[in-house]
C-alpha cells in the first residue's frame, strides 16, 4: 500500500490537494481536499442586495461571469424582477462565449499536456503536420511554414536553460500521440491563448473590462443603446448630434465587434477545438472506461430562450441515474442539499446534516492538521468544500453532465453532435462515461453553444430596431420597494457544472448567502453516509504506471477542470 | 546574457509580432511610465537585450483573476511579448509539473536564480489558524512568500487582494487576510486593482527592464505613473460633468447619450489609478466607457469603503469611513495640511508623480496627460493616499457591517465637491482651496449628491 499526495495540483484554479492510496499500481482510495478558504458567503452578509453580484463574480477570476449572472437572477428572483429580453439576450450573450472560452481553455491550457507529449513534437515533419492538420478541417492556419516555426519556437523554449512553465513530463509511457500529432495541439495551444484574448475582448466591449465585468445590474443590464435606439431618427425628427467620447457597446460600432468576436468563436471551435480534441482522443479511446466514478448526471441548464419562470434552455435541465440516458429524471432546487460533516466548518452551527441552501450555513472552522502537514487523508475533516447532494446522492456535474442530460431530453441538435462524436472516434453508446469522455463532451458542447450566439445576437438587434431598447426593469431598483424579507435563488451553469445561488434579504441588505458551483458537486468530500464525491469516485481503480510520475491521475483529475477557487468560494 | 536586437526581433517576427508592433509597444509602455517620448529608443533597446527575466508566479488567497487579466491583455498580446521577455519558472495555473514536481520547480527556481528572479503575487494572505487557511503543498502560503519574496530582485503584488487583503479581508471575513507587503521581505510594489489593469503590471516590469529598478511609489508603494491621476480628471465624461449633465436612471437619456455617472455612485472622483486614461484591452473600453460607474478597485479596502457601490458616498474620505468632515477641517486648520478639494488631490498626485518624473529627467509624455490644475497645493495629511501618520484614523480598518447598517440619512457632509472652474484654471493659479471651506458640517436627508446649490444646472431632455 503507498500513499501518495499531489498537492499542488496544477493547472486547476485555486487550491487542489489530491490524496491516494495506491495498492498494487491501483488506487484503492482517494481523498480530495479544497485547501483555500477566503468565505464570500459570509462576506456577501450585510451588503446591499444590489452590490451582490459584483462581490459573486470575484468567486473566479476565469469563470466568474456565470456567477454574476446566476447571482444577480437570484436577487431579481427575490425582489419579483424579470430582466427584459434585451438583458437576458445580452447574458446569453456573455455567458455563452465565456463558457466556450473556459471550455477551450481547459483542453489546451489545463489539459493538453496529459496527452500530447512536448517533446516529442520536436521532433515532427513540419509537412507532415500540416498534411494532418489540412486532413482535419479547414482552418486555414496549416501550412509547412506555420509548422515549422511553431516548432522552432518551442525547441527554443523547451531546451532553453529557462524552460519556463515548459519543464515537461516527457518521454512517460502512457503518451501514445504521434509527433505530428502532438505538433498540432502544441501549435494550437498559443494559438488558442490568441484567439481566447481576442474574443473575451467581448466583455471589455459589452462590460467595460474583463475579467470581473461591470455592466450586469439587479433588474437588467446597465448598458444602454445610442440615443434613441436604431429606429431614430424617425423620419422628419431631428437628429441628436453624437458628440459624446464614449461610444456605445449597444451602437453601430459596438455591435459589430461583437458580431466579429461571436464569429471568430463559432469558426474556432468548430474548425480547431472539435478537430483537435477528437483527433488526439482517438488515440486513447481504449482509456473510454477509465475515471468513470459515480454515474448520476446532474444538470441546472443554462441559456433561457424566453423570461418565463420555466424557460426553454440551451442546455436542458435536469438528471440522469446510474448512466441510464434513456432517463430524463426532472430537477428543482428542493432536492439540493450540502453537508459539512467531513469539511472545516462548525458542527454545532448545524451545517453537519443535509441542508439545503436557502438555510444553508457557513461557520468555518480549520480542523486540519497544523501546517505545514504531509497528510489529510484518512481524518475525519479534510477540506474547505462542502457535500452537495442532490436527493441525498452524490453528482457528477459539468459538460459532460449537460450533454448526457441534454441527449435524455431529446434535444435534436445536442444528440447530433453527441452522436457524429461517438461515431467519429468508434465508441461505443457508453463511451463517454469516463475520463475521455469528460475532455469529447466539453469541445462538444462549446459547437452547440457557439452555435447559439448569432441566434441571441440577431434577436437583440431586431428588438432594438423594433423600438424595444429597455435594458432593464428598473421597477425595484429603490430598496424601499422590497419587502421587508425576501429570499430568492438562481440555479444556472458554470464552465465546471451546475451552480446555485440563494440569497435572503432583509431589510434592504443581504442576511443570508449560499454558493452551489460546479466543482463544488465535483471535488466533493465524503458526505454523512461516507460516500465519496464524484472526483473521488473517479479516481478509484485506476492503474498507474509510475507512481513518481502519476499521469493517469492527472488525465482523470484534470478532466473534470475543476476550480477550487469557484468550489470553496 | 543579452541577446541581439536582430535576433530578438527575428524571434518576434517569427511569431507573427513586426517591429512595428513592437515599437508600438514600447512607445505605449513609454507614455504609462509618464517617460517622453525620446526614451522609446533606449526602452526598446533594453527590453530587446534584457535576457529572459525569470519570475516566480505566486497566487495566494484570491480568485486567480490577476493571472487571468494578464493572458487577456490587449494588442499586441502582453502576454506574448511577456513570454518573450520573461521565463515565468513557476506559474500554478500554467506550468507542466503537478504535486511534488510542481515544488522542485519552484526549489530550483529559489537555488537557482537566487537574487536574480522577480517575485509576483496574486491574492491575499490569510494569517488565521497559522496560515492554514490557504497552503500550497501542505504549506502556508505565508511562508511560502516569505521563501519566495526573500530571494527575489523584488516583489509585485497584483491586484487589490495582495495590495491589502482585498475581498477576504473585506468585512465579514474570517481568515485574518493580509495585504503580500505585510510578510514579504525585500523591495516591494503593489499594483491594486480588481483585477489588476495588465498594462500597468507590463509597465512596471518594463522600467525595470530598462531602469533596473522599480519605478517611484506613493507611500502606499503604488507606482506613482498608474496611480497617480485621479480617474474623475482624466475621465471622458468628465464635460458632462462640468455641463451639468448627469445619468439619473439606468438606460434614461443621459445613460443613451454617455453622460456622468456621478449621480449613479461612480467613485471615480475618489479613485486613483490610470483607468480612464489606458483603458482595458488596449485602450478598447473601461467601466465608464461601456455605461457604469467606477467602483474604485483601486483604493484601499474598496469593497467596504466604496460600497453601496450605485449610490454617492456619505463619507467626505469614502475609503476610511470614520473620518469625519470636522476631523478634516481640524487637520486643515492645524496647519497640517490644506486639504483643497479634490482638484487638489489630483494636484497633489501629479506634484508627486511630477517630482518622481523630473528625477528621470522626464515630464508627462505626450498625448496621456491630463487637463491642466493647480499645482501649488500640496497637502501633506491626505489620508487617502496612506501618507498621513498624523491622522490617527487612518489606521483604524473600516468595519462595514454597522456602517453598512446605518442608515445613509444620519451620516453628514457633502462629498467634498470639486471646484467648478479648476478643470480651466492656469498652471500657476493658487490652490482652490478657498472654493472649499474645509469645516462644514451639513446633516443633510440626502447625502447621496453634492449640495443642489452647487451643482450646475440639468439639462432638459432633448427628445421625449
Amino acid at each position: 500500500m503507498t500513499h501518495l499526495a499531489l498537492d499542488p495540483v496544477t493547472r486547476v484554479g485555486g487550491q487542489l490537494r489530491v490524496e491516494l492510496e495506491l495498492s498494487g499500481g491501483t488506487v484503492s482510495d482517494a481523498w480530495v481536499s479544497g485547501t483555500g478558504y477566503r468565505g464570500l458567503e459570509r462576506i456577501l452578509e450585510g451588503r446591499d442586495g444590489r452590490d451582490a453580484w459584483l462581490m459573486a463574480q470575484r468567486i473566479c477570476g476565469t469563470g466568474g461571469l456565470a456567477h454574476a449572472v446566476a447571482s444577480v437572477r437570484a436577487v431579481e428572483h427575490a425582489l419579483g424582477v424579470t430582466a427584459p429580453a434585451n438583458a437576458r439576450l445580452l447574458r446569453n450573450i456573455l455567458a455563452g462565449t465565456q463558457l466556450i472560452a473556459e471550455e477551450v481553455a481547459a483542453f489546451y491550457q489545463r489539459q493538453a499536456w496529459d496527452w500530447v507529449d512536448i517533446r516529442s513534437a520536436l521532433t515532427a515533419s513540419p509537412s507532415a503536420a500540416s498534411k494532418l492538420a489540412q486532413s482535419l478541417s479547414a482552418w486555414p492556419n496549416a501550412t509547412t511554414s506555420y509548422f515549422d516555426s511553431i516548432r522552432g519556437r518551442l525547441a527554443a523554449i523547451v531546451n532553453s536553460d529557462q524552460p519556463g512553465p515548459f519543464a515537461a513530463m516527457t518521454g512517460h509511457p502512457a503518451y501514445r500521440l504521434s509527433a505530428e500529432a502532438n505538433l498540432l495541439v502544441a501549435a494550437h495551444y498559443f494559438d488558442a491563448l490568441e484567439w481566447r484574448r481576442t474574443v473575451l475582448g467581448i466583455e471589455t466591449v459589452l462590460g467595460g473590462k474583463t475579467p470581473h465585468l461591470q455592466t450586469l445590474l439587479v433588474g437588467g443590464m446597465a448598458i444602454a443603446t445610442d440615443w434613441g435606439g436604431p429606429s431614430r431618427p424617425v423620419q422628419g425628427e431631428h437628429l441628436w448630434d453624437v458628440v459624446r467620447n464614449s461610444i456605445s457597446p449597444l451602437g453601430a460600432a459596438g455591435l459589430a465587434a461583437v458580431a466579429q468576436h461571436l464569429d471568430d468563436a463559432k469558426t474556432f471551435v468548430e474548425q480547431v477545438f472539435l478537430p483537435d480534441v477528437l483527433n488526439t482522443m482517438l488515440a486513447y479511446t481504449d482509456l473510454a472506461k477509465v475515471g468513470g466514478g459515480i454515474g448520476h448526471y446532474l444538470a441546472f441548464g443554462e441559456f433561457p430562450a424566453d423570461s418565463s419562470d420555466r424557460p426553454v434552455l440551451a442546455l436542458p435541465r435536469g438528471r440522469v441515474m446510474d448512466r441510464d440516458t434513456t432517463r430524463l429524471i426532472e430537477v428543482g432546487p428542493s432536492g439540493v442539499a450540502e453537508t459539512t460533516a467531513h469539511a472545516w466548518y462548525a458542527p454545532e452551527a448545524g451545517g453537519d446534516d443535509l441542508r439545503d441552501p436557502s438555510t444553508g450555513v457557513t461557520v468555518p472552522r480549520y480542523g486540519g492538521p497544523k501546517p505545514p502537514f504531509d497528510a489529510l487523508a484518512g481524518r475525519d475533516r479534510y477540506s474547505w468544500v462542502k457535500a452537495p447532494r442532490y436527493e441525498d446522492d452524490p453528482m457528477e456535474v459539468g459538460p459532460l453532465a449537460r450533454l448526457l442530460v441534454g441527449y435524455a431530453s431529446g434535444d435534436a441538435i445536442i444528440q447530433a453532435a453527441v452522436g457524429n462524436a461517438i461515431s467519429t472516434l468508434g465508441l461505443a453508446q457508453d463511451g463517454l462515461f469516463g475520463t475521455v469522455g469528460r475532455i469529447v463532451a466539453r469541445a462538444v458542447e462549446a459547437t452547440v453553444v457557439a452555435g447559439r450566439l448569432d441566434g441571441w445576437l440577431s434577436d437583440l438587434r431586431d428588438n432594438m430596431a423594433s423600438g424595444e431598447i429597455a435594458m432593464a426593469d428598473l421597477t425595484t431598483w429603490d430598496p424601499a420597494s422590497w419587502p421587508s424579507e425576501a429570499q430568492g435563488f438562481a440555479l444556472g451553469e458554470s464552465a465546471q457544472g451546475a451552480a446555485g445561488h440563494w440569497v435572503t434579504i432583509r431589510d434592504g441588505r443581504i442576511a443570508a448567502y449560499q454558493i452551489v458551483d460546479g466543482t463544488t458537486w465535483n471535488a466533493s468530500p465524503r458526505d454523512g453516509d461516507g460516500r465519496r464525491g464524484a472526483l473521488e469516485a473517479a479516481l478509484v481503480g485506476t492503474s498507474v504506471a509510475d507512481a513518481g510520475r502519476p499521469l493517469e491521475l492527472l488525465r482523470t483529475i484534470h478532466s473534470f477542470d475543476p476550480c477550487l477557487s469557484c468550489g470553496v468560494h | 546574457m543579452g541577446r541581439p536586437d536582430g535576433a530578438f526581433i527575428a524571434e518576434l517576427l517569427q511569431r507573427g509580432v513586426t517591429r512595428r508592433m513592437f515599437m508600438k509597444f514600447c512607445a505605449a509602455m513609454t507614455a504609462t511610465l509618464a517617460l517622453p517620448a525620446t526614451y522609446v529608443p533606449r526602452v526598446a533597446a533594453a527590453v530587446a537585450a534584457s535576457p529572459r527575466l525569470p519570475v516566480v508566479w505566486l497566487r495566494g488567497q484570491g480568485c486567480g483573476g490577476d493571472g487571468e487579466a494578464l493572458l487577456r491583455g490587449t494588442n499586441p498580446s502582453i502576454a506574448e511579448l511577456l513570454l518573450q521577455f520573461l521565463s515565468i519558472d513557476y506559474v500554478e495555473t500554467l506550468m507542466l509539473p503537478s504535486g511534488a514536481d510542481a515544488t522542485a520547480s519552484l526549489q530550483a527556481a529559489l537555488t537557482k536564480q537566487r537574487n536574480g528572479y522577480l517575485a509576483i503575487i496574486e491574492g491575499a494572505v490569510p494569517t488565521a489558524d497559522g496560515g492554514a487557511w490557504w497552503t500550497v503543498g501542505g504549506r502556508p502560503i505565508r511562508d511560502v512568500i516569505h521563501d519566495v519574496t526573500a530571494g527575489a530582485i523584488g516583489t509585485i503584488a497584483v491586484g487589490s487582494c495582495a495590495f491589502d487583503g482585498g475581498l477576504s479581508a473585506a468585512s465579514g471575513g474570517a481568515s485574518g487576510a493580509v495585504g503580500v507587503s505585510q510578510v514579504a521581505s525585500g523591495p516591494l510594489i503593489s499594483l491594486p486593482g480588481c483585477p489588476v489593469n495588465p498594462w500597468n503590471l507590463a509597465a512596471t516590469i518594463t522600467h525595470y527592464l530598462t531602469f533596473k529598478e522599480l519605478p517611484a511609489t506613493d507611500a502606499g508603494g503604488r507606482p506613482l505613473f498608474a496611480y497617480g491621476p485621479l480617474v474623475h480628471n482624466e475621465c471622458e465624461r468628465r464635460a458632462h460633468f462640468e455641463f451639468g449633465e448627469f445619468v439619473l436612471d439606468w438606460g434614461d437619456e443621459g445613460a443613451q447619450k454617455g453622460w456622468c455617472l456621478y449621480k449613479m455612485g461612480c467613485k471615480g472622483p475618489e479613485t486613483f489609478a490610470n483607468c480612464a486614461s489606458v483603458g482595458f484591452d488596449g485602450g478598447l473600453s473601461w467601466p465608464v466607457k461601456a455605461g457604469v460607474g467606477c467602483i474604485g478597485c483601486t483604493m484601499p479596502a474598496f469593497w467596504d469603503a466604496m460600497s453601496p457601490f450605485t449610490r454617492r458616498l456619505p463619507s467626505p474620505v469614502p475609503f476610511f469611513p470614520n473620518v469625519t468632515v470636522d476631523q478634516v477641517g481640524q487637520l486643515a486648520v492645524a496647519g497640517i495640511g490644506a486639504v483643497a478639494g479634490l482638484h487638489a488631490v489630483g494636484s497633489f498626485a501629479r506634484a508627486q508623480r511630477q517630482g518622481a518624473a523630473r528625477r528621470r529627467l522626464a515630464r508627462l509624455a505626450a498625448g496621456a496627460a491630463p487637463a491642466p490644475a493647480a499645482e501649488a497645493a500640496v497637502p501633506t495629511a491626505l489620508p487617502g493616499l496612506a501618507s498621513a501618520p498624523s491622522a490617527p484614523e487612518a489606521t483604524a480598518a473600516p468595519v462595514a457591517p454597522e456602517r453598512a447598517a446605518t442608515p445613509e440619512a444620519a451620516v453628514a457632509a457633502p462629498a467634498l465637491p470639486p471646484a467648478p472652474d479648476a478643470g480651466l484654471a492656469p498652471e500657476a493659479a493658487p490652490p482652490p482651496a478657498p472654493a472649499t471651506p474645509p469645516a462644514p458640517v451639513v446633516t443633510t436627508a440626502e447625502p447621496a449628491d453634492r449640495p443642489e446649490e452647487m451643482l450646475p444646472p440639468e439639462r432638459p431632455g432633448e427628445g421625449d
